[in-house]
């Protein structure tokens, strides 16, 4: 009984669309994953400088109410099943920003033997904010063009 | 919510709804037995918050009954309703069932 | 107390458990029996000479046919330290635990055996303890291949693209 994606795309339904899109992106919770020095710079993203409170996006330590996944961080092969798994847990619609080379691509360590070369192995990724740790600024530009993402998307109306 | 139900999107997939565990599988029934201990103080901390919000709104009139003369009536009143429930704490203290390690049961390893 | 001191105390209390000295390193090791470093490690701790109460660190190095465990000790009583190290052969990496000279040296233990392989005999507890329980081999050895695939994971990325 669910209208995402079914209706066709009328005056009332894109306007609808468009709401539902700017509220959805106005409030982009994310999941608190901060694994590794990354996760310092996350925190300082929410901190009080760059904050990213002022775009809605609050932190949340469950998967189940958040829509935004920030992978900051190594990913190493033992806590890559756990990153899927909670990938899975979070409800649909949902979005994924690696940040940091590690989540990127492996990144300074990705010659090491327990060490996931790139988040994308495991879970599909919207966004990559390349740095070492990306500033602040480069993942607040990062949330900005996940909601330019969400603006373009279609919510009621099928997508053609 | 009747509007939340239509839009919202409904797929299903992977592990989607098993429980939380922080990224773990979850291990055995969530159904375990728990301490009795906790019971107590809920019961006991129910009691007495409702306590507390009935003398609120005594607290709120007070001043107007002082005024009118009958502050010795309300404050009568509100004694004696403490009073009954303090005579509910003691016992409740002297039975031990305020202790937390109020030592083995019968049966307890 | 110097290492060559400690060395003497040593041999004179327990005799040929005790290798040689070898003063050549910057920081001068005594070799020790894999059998006898239990006896040689509670007489380093309760000898009042020597009173080594702190295990620094325990490690394995990889020494080609053979792994080497690696006891730094040191004594805050005395203020002194020392290295003994312990060679065992590669394919059959079998030594005692220490744990009950230190307790600290549980943790080290396991480290030794996810990393090296190198069996304890007489550890509480010997598993892995940074790799995940299903990994195959030890990683610090010399001749490790690292493995492309982790429980249905592909981890080859071609950076040549």
């Amino acid at each position: 009984m669910s209208l995402y994606n079914e209706l066709p795309a009328t005056f009332v339904t894109t306007n609808v669309d468009k709401l539902m899109n700017w509220g959805r992106a106005s409030s982009l919770w994310y999941l608190l994953f901060g694994l590794a020095c990354c996760g310092i710079e996350l925190m300082q993203t929410g901190g009080p400088r760059a904050d990213l409170d002022r775009f809605g996006s609050v932190p949340r330590a469950t998967p189940r109410q958040s829509d935004l996944m920030i992978v900051a961080g190594t990913v190493t092969l033992k806590m890559a099943s756990r990153v899927k798994l909670l990938y899975d847990q979070m409800p649909h619609p949902k979005y994924v920003i690696s940040m940091g080379s590690c989540a990127n691509c492996g990144g300074l360590f990705d010659k090491g033997y327990s060490v996931l070369r790139g988040v994308d192995k495991v879970i599909p990724v919207d966004l990559y904010v390349p740095g070492c740790p990306p500033r602040p600024e480069a993942l607040t530009e990062g949330i900005l063009e996940i909601q330019d993402k969400i603006h373009r998307e279609r919510y009621l109306i099928r997508n053609s | 919510m009747l509007a939340g139900h239509f839009i919202r999107p409904r797929i299903v997939e992977n592990d989607k709804d098993i429980a939380y565990e922080c990224g773990e599988k979850p291990v055995g029934d969530a159904r375990v037995q728990f301490n009795f201990r906790f019971y107590l103080v809920a019961i006991v901390f129910v009691i007495f918050d409702v306590e507390v919000a009935f003398m609120f709104p005594v607290a709120a009139v007070f001043r107007s009954w002082v005024e009118q003369g009958r502050g010795a009536l309300a404050l009568a009143e509100v004694l004696i309703f403490v009073a009954i429930l303090f005579v509910g704490l003691i016992y409740v203290w002297s039975k031990g069932d305020l202790r937390w390690n109020a030592g083995r049961m019968k049966g307890e390893t | 107390m110097k290492t060559e001191e400690i060395h003497q105390t040593l041999t004179a209390r327990l005799g040929d458990a005790i290798g040689a000295l070898h003063a050549e390193t910057i920081d001068p090791w005594i070799e020790v029996q894999a059998t006898a470093i239990v006896d040689v490690t509670r007489a380093c701790k309760e000898d009042p000479a020597l009173r080594f109460d702190f295990l620094s660190s325990l490690c394995g190095v990889d020494a080609g046919d053979s792994i080497f465990v690696v006891y730094h000790l040191y004594s805050y009583a005395l203020r002194h330290s020392t290295v003994l190290k312990v060679k065992v052969p590669k394919d059959t990496p079998v030594t005692r635990s220490v744990t009950g000279v230190w307790r600290g040296a549980d943790w080290f233990e396991r480290e030794a055996y996810d990393l090296f392989g190198v069996r304890f005999e007489g550890h509480p507890d010997l598993r892995r303890i940074l790799l995940p329980d299903d990994w195959e081999g030890h990683p610090l050895r010399k001749e490790y291949v690292f493995p492309s695939h982790y429980g249905g994971i592909d981890n080859t990325r071609d950076y040549n693209i």
